[in-house]
């Protein structure tokens, strides 16, 4: 075993991590504001709050490129501000933008990346062809970078961080920008390799994506961490089971508003005003809508749904995710 | 904390072990952009030598005394402009190349994110200007050499490295302040008051002595001068030791300093 390395170490330990900058007009930005987490080996971890919330910045730090101003972070048990390259030997990092060589093609982009962990120019050009087949790219391995979809150069960014078969996977923001279908093909092989072992840290602000891939998560906003648990628990705890959303004509729902919490005063129901829509949180999304028809308000449109990671958000901060 | 962090890595690699895992990424590099390098590092000098030294210089009728030892304009001018365009060279390699890293082809991002470490990453991209500085120089050389500008014919070899070590020098320097900036209208402000003044002045063109007493001292704490200076005595064959060994250790303690600055400039850039 390499001496310094405990197997048994959580993959990220983080105690009261903060991340603050100066700007250049002297500003001075505090981006993390002390955050407490800790990732197991073999789980998939999420990171989800909205645009500036401090994923990024955190990401940053836990893949031992940006030092932490403060607090005590741990990487694969190892002290990124010591170990740095040791710690990025053994991740993989895929970026929010991809940051892949227009000039190169294909191939060369993951031939070249190899060559960065030391990997010889043989395992490399063989760990590249494997990729490519995992990445659904064999036959576009010739083809310039610039000629892919968003998708495929997701895939190529995404093969291109597993060339050291790293032990932990990084991924901010992985499927910001992707239409449905790509967003599942992407999906799926994170699975399959969170099933073969590798731990998974990403960022999202999707909650759908947050849902579909993390064991557990931490909803962070404004630098610090709202709430952590399982995507379900963390449903249980911050929301009821159902949702019922209730759209008016334009400029009619603040007149409307105090007929529907009178009909649902006796669903032990809470109501949410939201620009464009009311929502009513409940146990019995029908229940809801019976009630408010009974009670002869009249929405344009309605629509029942399990609660989401959205909502907990919404709950947590009293704001929206994707604004 | 950021104590800590400027301790050096312990696990960092060896200089050459990281050199040599980026060596592929650039000589894929060269050899998409070596034909450009080669076709203008030949044609600039043969343009700037036939308008300046032949037919400008054929108006210009000079005591040797005056021209720091050179029979003609053109032996006096051929390798100062050598010297002057591997600052120009140095500097073009140096500002948008290193700004795209960052900002446009974020090559850079994807290189941090494995064992590579900010010393490691400008260490290698340096040695590439560098590297490419010397080629152009040289092919710099071999074209003047029909003009019959040298006195020797080690001098243009000596002179070579002089001239490969004003490129290094502005390369470090320009290198750490592109890490610095946001925005490439930055070097708007570095070309006109820093190249193209040093270019102009610094001993390239006329003997700096023509700038009067004041005028030649502000001449001479300049960098280019020192590399001007020690490429001429080479190439005229009239090394002066002390002269010779100041304008070398300038050039080297301004590398060194050059150095630093690049690097420091990356770390804080990535520190981010």
């Amino acid at each position: 075993m390499t001496p310094g390395i405990d197997p048994a170490a959580p993959v990220v330990s983080a105690r009261g991590v903060r991340k603050s900058f100066t700007t250049k007009d002297g500003a001075v930005v505090e981006a993390v504001r002390g955050i407490d987490v800790e990732v197991r080996r073999g789980e998939a971890f999420g990171f989800l709050g909205p645009n500036g919330a401090g994923k990024s910045s955190t990401m940053r730090m836990v893949g031992a490129v940006s030092p932490v101003s403060a607090g005590e972070l741990r990487i694969l048990g190892l002290d990124p501000a010591v170990d740095g390259p040791r710690i990025r030997a053994r991740l993989g990092v895929c970026p929010q933008e991809d940051t892949l060589d227009n000039e190169l093609n294909v191939r060369d982009n993951l031939v070249i990346y190899a060559r960065y962990f030391g990997l010889s120019r043989a395992v490399a050009r063989e760990r590249a062809d494997e990729l490519l087949e995992f990445a659904n790219l064999t036959d576009k391995a010739r083809a310039k970078v610039e000629e892919l979809s968003g998708g495929m150069k997701r895939r190529l960014t995404i093969a291109r961080s597993l060339v050291n078969r790293p032990e932990v996977l990084l991924l901010d923001e992985p499927t910001t920008g992707l239409d449905p279908q790509a967003r599942h093909v992407l999906w799926d092989q994170l699975f399959r390799l969170k099933q073969s072992g590798v731990t998974l840290v990403l960022t999202t602000h999707y909650m759908d994506e947050a849902e579909q891939l993390c064991d557990r998560l931490v909803v962070m906003d404004k630098g610090l961490i709202a709430a952590e648990g399982a995507p379900l628990d963390l449903i249980r705890t911050h929301s009821s089971r159902e949702v019922a959303e209730l759209r008016f004509a334009p400029g009619q729902q603040d007149a409307a508003l105090p007929g529907v919490e009178a009909a649902v005063a006796g669903l032990r129901a809470r109501v949410e005003a939201l620009p464009d829509r009311a929502l009513v949180y409940a146990d019995d999304g029908e229940a809801v809508l019976g009630a408010v028809h009974d009670a002869g308000v009249r929405p344009a449109a309605t629509l029942v749904r399990r609660a989401s990671l959205e909502d907990v958000f919404l709950r947590l901060t009293g704001r929206t995710l994707v604004d | 904390m950021s104590t800590e962090a400027r301790t050096p890595p312990s696990a960092a690699l060896g200089a050459g072990v990281a050199l040599a895992r980026q060596a592929d990424y650039w000589l894929t590099v060269a050899r998409r952009t070596w034909r450009a390098t080669a076709v203008s590092s030949f044609l600039a000098p043969l343009f700037y030598v036939v308008a300046l030294g032949v037919v400008l210089g054929g108006f210009i009728e000079a005591d040797p005394d005056q021209l720091e030892g050179a029979s003609t304009y053109l032996a006096f001018l051929a390798p100062g402009l050598v010297a002057g365009h591997a600052m120009q060279l140095a500097v073009g390699e140096t500002t948008y190349p290193v700004l795209g890293m960052f900002k446009w082809n974020r090559v850079y991002d994807a290189m941090l994110a494995t064992p590579l470490t900010p010393t490691d990453v400008a260490r290698a991209h340096l040695t590439f200007v560098v590297a490419r500085v010397a080629l152009a120089c040289a092919v710099y050389d071999v074209v003047l050499a029909p003009f019959g500008v040298y006195e020797s014919w080690w001098g243009p070899i000596l002179a070579l490295g002089a001239q490969t070590l004003t490129g290094a020098m502005f390369a470090t320097l320009v290198y750490g302040y592109s890490c610095r900036i946001t925005s490439e209208a930055a070097f708007g402000v570095l070309f006109r008051l820093g190249v193209f003044p040093l270019f102009l002045f610094s001993g390239a063109f006329f003997p700096i002595e023509n700038l009067g007493t004041v005028g030649a001292w502000v001449a001479r704490l300049t960098p280019l001068w020192q590399g001007v200076s020690l490429s001429r005595m080479c190439c005229l064959d009239t090394l002066d030791a002390p002269t010779a060994l100041a304008n070398l250790a300038v050039l080297l303690a301004i590398t060194a300093l050059g150095w630093r600055w690049a690097v420091t400039g990356l770390e804080q850039r990535v520190a981010r």
